[in-house]
């Protein structure tokens, strides 16, 4: 990251060169350096306004006003804080966050634990790894509803390979009805889940763990250092900053979910696997509660943010001691 | 590698019995890696035989992990019957052309970025992860009122402006890291031979820049073939579905899921990504740990 802080070298070469030659003003060649530079990034950085500056400010604001297509008649008009005291005593969105939060925790600490294994069996030099690697990769790069159906059709009580496995094994629960009761249906949910995310965690801590000298281990290992006192003393530290990142990325996304359980469950039995972004989804889509919806839309991102900073904070503490 | 050249002389019983402990530890080793192995790859299995069960025998429940018999109908109704085929060339050209105007204009923000002396740079850098991290559900709402007024709701050059605009950031921030690393003078030495800037950028460093250009095009693509969510928001009509939106649609009536049509399309969807998986894993490693996709 130091490229970016270090003045652009052709442009220094040729200011240089031309030091000796008058300036006027916008005509020298830093100058002219400089207008090139924003006319190459300024159609991404319109686009970035678009992408965040817009939504965010449209979705307060329609979070105060009426944008409910079906009572057209006070479409657009001042709300106050209606739609935010719908949301709250609509009894949806407190259950919701719970919900939310609780699988977020959960289904992060599975696939931490998981990715990490697998990140550390990877780094091990072996015949084939490059396949396997593929392998573990090919349920990350499915499409999220494709995981969720997929595991759908694994836990179907009738066709499904779950059951008749437990059937075949003589094993209890061999006649659950996966998706329809709520204890179950999560357990499902977070089967598809941790199939298809453990794999980029670890990924990103394999990539962590290969940038740590072999030479490191060696000296660790004749100064008697032993397995476990190994990992944590030299392995973790040095993957802290891989590990950040990937506990950020599956964080939010986690609380962010939405395709699998719309695949598996729509969020029954019941509301009982009712998440944020598909009430979210659903005081839009199917309400057509546009103000509702933002209001939501609001709190999610604030959410989102305060995990966000969170973890930033968490991290940068335990650097300083 | 450089443990065996190091590695002290020992005794020869010493190093039998290390070499029986190691053999162990190996073979455990191979189990593990084996059970991940399977678990990630089962599925797949189960799918493919799935879909070419007939639709009796998966009323009938399963009996074992082989169809009775083997038939290609799921198949060739998901892709002869109804929109599903429709739904394949939406997708692809969406993603395509998605994909196309993210490199063009991630590549240039990128270069800009990382070599010239643009002010703001940081703030920028900034943005632009702040702006790939936007939770998608929650523009979702804006652009949908937005499109409801302008009419583009239910089309698919909508859906490629809200794919554009959510994959831009983070392809022009890996892309900005990936042209920081090429080395000045190929450029320099361009433009001492009398080339312009963009000339230099068109003909030097692009060409060199291909790897990182590919991993964003890749995994651009592979973000536009998955997404449901915002195909779900804006398409309304079978005709301008995507294809995951048509498998989710098309595989259940009201009274019954098809499972064989569902795994059949489930098949023919995951089929182009499983390769490019199997042929481009480095660059997509590689884009994944720069932290340009989720």
């Amino acid at each position: 990251m130091t490229a970016r802080q270090e003045p652009a070298a052709p442009a220094a070469a040729i200011a240089a060169a031309g030091a000796g030659q008058r300036r006027h003003g916008s005509f020298s060649l830093a100058a002219r350096d400089r207008r090139f530079g924003y006319g190459l990034v300024a159609p991404a950085v319109i686009v970035l306004l678009a992408i965040t500056a817009f939504p965010l400010v449209y979705n307060v604001w329609n979070s105060f006003h009426h944008v409910d297509y079906l009572f057209p008649a006070a479409l657009g008009s001042f709300a106050g804080v209606h739609n935010y005291s719908e949301m709250f005593t609509g009894g949806q969105f407190l259950p919701s966050l719970y919900r939310t939060l609780g699988f977020t925790a959960v289904s992060v600490a599975v696939e931490f634990a998981i990715g990490l294994a697998l990140a550390l069996a990877l780094n091990r030099r072996f015949h084939g790894r490059p396949l396997v690697r593929a392998a573990i990769l090919i349920p990350w790069a499915v499409p999220t509803v494709v995981s969720g159906l997929l595991w759908k059709s694994m836990f179907d009580p009738q066709n499904g390979f779950v059951n008749y496995i437990l059937q075949s094994l003589h094993l209890p629960l061999a006649h659950t009805t996966w998706l329809g009761q709520t204890w179950t249906a999560w357990a499902a949910i977070l089967v598809a889940d941790a199939w298809r995310n453990t794999p980029f965690i670890a990924l990103l801590l394999l990539a962590g763990l290969q940038v740590i000298p072999r030479d490191v281990y060696e000296a660790a290992k004749i100064d008697g250092a032993g397995v476990l006192r190994t990992f944590v003393r030299i392995t973790l530290p040095i993957l802290k900053p891989a590990i950040m990142v990937a506990l950020i990325f599956r964080t939010l996304s986690s609380f962010l979910i939405f395709d699998v359980i719309y695949a598996m469950t729509n969020g029954g039995p019941g509301d009982s696997t009712q998440v944020l972004a598909y009430l979210n989804w659903f005081a839009m889509f199917n309400e057509s509660n546009y103000g509702l919806g933002a209001a939501i839309s609001v709190a999610l991102m604030v959410i989102s943010l305060i995990i966000a900073a969170i973890y930033v904070a968490a991290f940068r503490t335990e650097q300083v001691v | 590698m450089a443990a065996v050249s190091t590695a002290l002389p020992r005794s020869r019983s010493a190093r039998r019995r290390r070499h029986t402990r190691k053999a162990a530890g190996w073979s455990g080793f191979y189990v593990m890696v084996a059970v991940f192995v399977l678990v990630s790859l089962f599925p797949f299995y189960w799918i493919l035989i799935t879909a070419f069960k007939t639709q009796p025998e998966i009323n009938a429940g399963t009996t074992g992990l082989w169809p009775a018999h083997f038939t290609w109908s799921s198949f060739s109704f998901v892709l002869t019957q109804g929109t599903f085929a429709r739904s394949l060339l939406n997708s692809v050209l969406v993603a395509g052309v998605t994909t196309i105007l993210t490199v063009i204009i991630a590549s240039l923000a990128g270069y800009g970025l990382a070599r010239t002396q643009i002010r703001g740079k940081q703030v920028i850098m900034g943005f632009l992860l702040v702006a790939g991290f936007f939770p998608v559900i929650a523009m979702v709402g804006p652009i949908f009122v937005t499109y409801r007024s302008i009419g583009l709701l239910n089309n698919l050059v909508g859906l490629v402006i809200v794919y554009f605009i959510y994959s831009l950031p983070l392809a022009t921030w890996f892309l900005t890291g990936f042209f920081g690393q090429i080395p000045r003078e190929l450029e320099e030495a361009a433009i001492v031979d009398g080339a312009t800037r963009l000339q230099a950028l068109r003909r030097v460093i692009v060409p060199v820049a291909v790897p990182g250009i590919f991993t964003v095009a890749i995994l651009g693509f592979i973000f536009c073939w998955n997404d449901f969510l915002l195909a779900l928001m804006f398409l309304t009509g079978p005709n301008k579905y995507t294809a995951p939106l048509a498998i989710m649609n098309l595989g259940q009536s009201q009274y019954q899921t098809y499972y064989d049509r569902i795994d059949a399309m489930v098949v023919i969807v995951t089929l182009p990504i499983a390769l490019i998986v199997l042929f481009a894993q480095r660059r997509i490693i590689s884009g994944l740990t720069a932290g340009s996709f989720r």
